[in-house]
């Protein structure tokens, strides 16, 4: 079963509008990250810094857990997990 | 006993936060005390969703208007207007005495300043965001739950995410987080709202889905991990302990 990845809507015009992505082989968050960047050039520099780490105004959450209080980039991934990118947003 | 919420911004969440604030107040039976504090004016662009304000109202400060129309509708309520913008200079006295303060300003730096002096003085937030069709809201209970700078290290450097004038806002939406604001807050000033602690909750306009997501404390964060006292930072404005 393909990992799930829920866009969030300022990351749409990226991903041709798609609201969700699936993935066949992601293992980790990391390869799902890259995996995305490949398919939808522009995203990685929205998610990632120069050196590769998560942008300290975006998270991502795996299922309900805060990948940051994981092991990052680095959290494993598995059947039917779900992958939610949550950016930082201020309008008011 | 008058408790004193503090409305961050009253533009399209803190007009429908305060309305429904006042009306929750009355119903609930609590004494309330509001200040509004925001030093911009009324542009014609915001009165499709700044639903305070009518076509008059253009370029007379928002507080004043929306005090204006906030006495008339809801005189049992206590109205503040601080025609000043929330930073390391004003943020002390703005918050002196505060029980609740509700964000729903357009600003990220704003936001992270407020969410450090609220958690170095222990104050309960109530975070709004709309952008899009997105909508966001998280409880900020000092010393119980999670922060803003748990869930985001920081701001992002200008330019880097999309703003309201780009993305626009979905008006609708704006009356959903913010009504979702002030039931949050009444929850804070009725002392009901443990669980509420560290609750992130997103909407989708263009689904009509939320969810709702706990965001667990950081022990490394710079404002409310385990060291974090009296900790300034600068992307925020550094603004201290009051």
């Amino acid at each position: 079963m393909p990992v799930t990845v829920k866009i969030p809507a300022p990351l749409r015009p990226l991903t041709q509008g798609q609201a969700e992505v699936s993935l066949e082989n992601a293992p980790t968050v990391k390869a799902a990250v890259e995996e995305l960047s490949r398919r939808y050039p522009g995203l990685r520099e929205r998610l990632l810094d120069d050196k590769g780490a998560l942008r300290r105004y975006v998270n991502i959450f795996r299922n309900d857990e805060d990948i940051r209080h994981g092991k990052m980039l680095d959290t494993s991934l598995g059947a039917e997990d779900k992958l939610t990118i949550v950016p930082a947003i201020a309008g008011g | 006993m008058t408790q004193t919420a503090v409305i961050l911004g009253v533009g399209g969440l803190g007009c429908p936060a305060a309305l429904f604030l006042c009306e929750e107040a009355r119903v609930a039976g609590f004494s309330l005390r509001l200040l509004l504090v925001d030093d911009d004016r009324v542009e014609r662009s915001n009165l499709s969703r700044q639903i305070l304000y009518r076509e008059d109202d253009v370029g007379r400060l928002k507080v004043v208007a929306a005090g204006r129309r906030l006495s008339k509708s809801a005189p049992w309520v206590e109205i503040v207007p601080r025609p000043v913008r929330f930073e390391a200079s004003t943020s002390a006295q703005l918050l002196r005495g505060a029980d609740v303060v509700l964000d729903g300003t357009d600003s990220f730096e704003t936001r992270f300043a407020a969410n450090d002096a609220c958690c170095n003085s222990g104050i309960p937030l109530v975070h709004g965001a709309v952008l899009g069709w997105r909508g966001q809201l998280l409880a900020v209970l000092p010393r119980v739950g999670s922060c803003l700078r748990c869930l985001f290290e920081g701001p992002p450097p200008p330019g880097s995410l999309p703003s309201c004038a780009e993305a626009g806002v979905l008006t609708p939406l704006c009356g959903v987080v913010g009504a979702a604001m002030a039931a949050l807050a009444s929850r804070i000033l009725r002392g009901d709202v443990a669980e509420a602690a560290g609750r992130l909750h997103t909407w989708e306009g263009a689904s009509g889905r939320q969810r709702a997501i706990t965001v667990p404390r950081d022990p490394g964060c710079p404002t409310c991990g385990a060291s974090a006292r009296a900790v300034r930072h600068p992307s925020s404005g550094g603004i201290p302990c009051p």
